[in-house]
């Protein structure tokens, strides 16, 4: 191999800078834990279900609700709920820094929920307007 | 007879149980919800209409009743009080000659001529602002209300330029500093959007009446344009009544009654 001396060194060099990461966060255990509500004991759906896919239920909630004007949401045991972020979600979980942020933040993402929609049915007045960097540039 | 009065203390004490576990039927149930926070079952005694409409009593409407329903809507749906250009305007009033600039009425009825009419989204039949806009963002329901997608609106303000009614206003700016009345239960918008008004869908979907109709106090009608039977045409057919802007071609379902 021509240039050995150089290649080698700079191949291992490379693979170092791509495994800091990993070296790094060795021994880290990954966990995020949101604060959930302690009055109630199950969500819409399974835990594990809403961990996955709220995205999407809420996704789908906003299209039904607003364009087809279905508004009652109804899961596999038979509950009724409304479909509403404000008033369904976060009347169970009203602190959104200490259940939304504590994932989102960990996994860097800024979903513009809170552009419009309010934090609690209980919010006295409009949440404050944020420089738009930290609103995640919209 | 003491076998009578066991039976009878028997049974009283099982029904007492029944009403107590009866009683205990919340626990699978949806979460009890804070306040007057609509439920699933608010939600489920909904009106329903095949064609929403509006007829106005124009002549009860004073400047101060047009400033009473103004104030409730714009509470109800957290609409910012700007003042100038930058308005944003679910409900307002404005003079005959601007209510009505295709009616050329050049010898009027002084009482019709110094009027102010209360003025809203006309929830058009056939609605210019549906058919130009580029994301779908407006859309017509089935049962006639033309409503707003906010999420999906792109803030193009095609809709804008193809409303004859002036019915749609701009966010130029984040409106929330301008909230003054805030309502927790309905959001708020964001910069960059359009927004209307949207015949109180959200308060249709728990059965109540559009907040304005509520806030009027008999002056305005509201009901179902498809309906003989209705309110709303019965005052029709009572009264002459007259459209904004007729030859626009978007056929507006809210009446004038002068």
């Amino acid at each position: 191999m021509y240039n050995a001396k150089y290649i080698i060194p700079g191949i291992l060099f490379f693979l170092a800078l791509a495994f800091v990461p990993v070296i790094y966060n060795q021994g880290h255990v990954f966990e995020v834990k949101p604060e959930l509500p302690k009055d109630q004991k199950e969500c819409v759906l399974p835990t594990t279900e809403m961990r996955d896919k709220h995205m999407q239920l809420l996704n789908e909630w906003r299209n039904e609700a607003v364009r087809d004007g279905s508004r009652i949401f109804i899961n596999a045991k038979g509950q009724k709920y409304v479909k509403s972020l404000t008033n369904t979600c976060m009347s169970c979980h009203p602190d959104k820094t200490k259940f939304c942020d504590r994932c989102h933040e960990t996994v860097g993402v800024a979903p513009y929920c809170w552009d419009c929609h309010n934090l609690s049915p209980n919010q006295k007045s409009p949440i404050p307007p944020v420089a738009s960097a930290a609103a995640g540039g919209h | 007879m003491k076998s009578s009065r066991r039976k009878f203390i028997k049974l009283a004490a099982v029904s007492a149980m029944g009403i107590g576990a009866a009683r205990l039927g919340f626990l699978g149930d949806a979460p009890a919800l804070a306040g007057d926070l609509p439920t699933a079952t608010n939600f489920e005694e909904g009106l329903k209409a095949k064609h929403w409409g509006m007829a106005v009593f124009s002549a009860k409407f004073t400047p101060e009743l047009i400033a009473k329903c103004r104030t409730a809507c714009h509470t109800e749906h957290n609409v910012p009080d700007i003042a100038g250009q930058k308005e944003i305007k679910w409900f307002w009033g404005a003079s005959y000659e601007e209510s009505f600039p295709t009616e050329h009425g050049h010898y009027m009825a002084e009482k019709v001529e110094h009027r102010q009419f209360p003025l809203l989204c006309n929830q058009c039949e056939a609605p210019m602002c549906v058919k130009v806009c580029p994301t779908q963002a407006t859309f017509q329901r089935p049962d006639g209300i033309v409503m707003m997608d906010f999420h999906r609106c792109i803030g193009c303000r095609y809709c804008m330029a193809g409303c004859p009614f002036g019915a749609r206003s701009f966010n130029f700016q984040d409106p929330r500093p301008f909230i003054k009345e805030f309502n927790p239960l309905f959001p708020t918008r964001m910069r960059g959007v359009v927004e209307k008004c949207n015949f109180c869908a959200e308060r249709l979907a728990i059965g109540k009446l559009p907040v304005c109709v509520e806030a009027a106090e008999g002056a305005l009608v509201f009901g179902d344009l498809s309906d003989e039977q209705s309110d709303i045409r019965k005052a029709l057919r009572e009264n002459f009544a007259i459209r904004r802007k007729p030859d626009a071609g978007t056929s507006p379902s809210v009446y004038y009654i002068l």
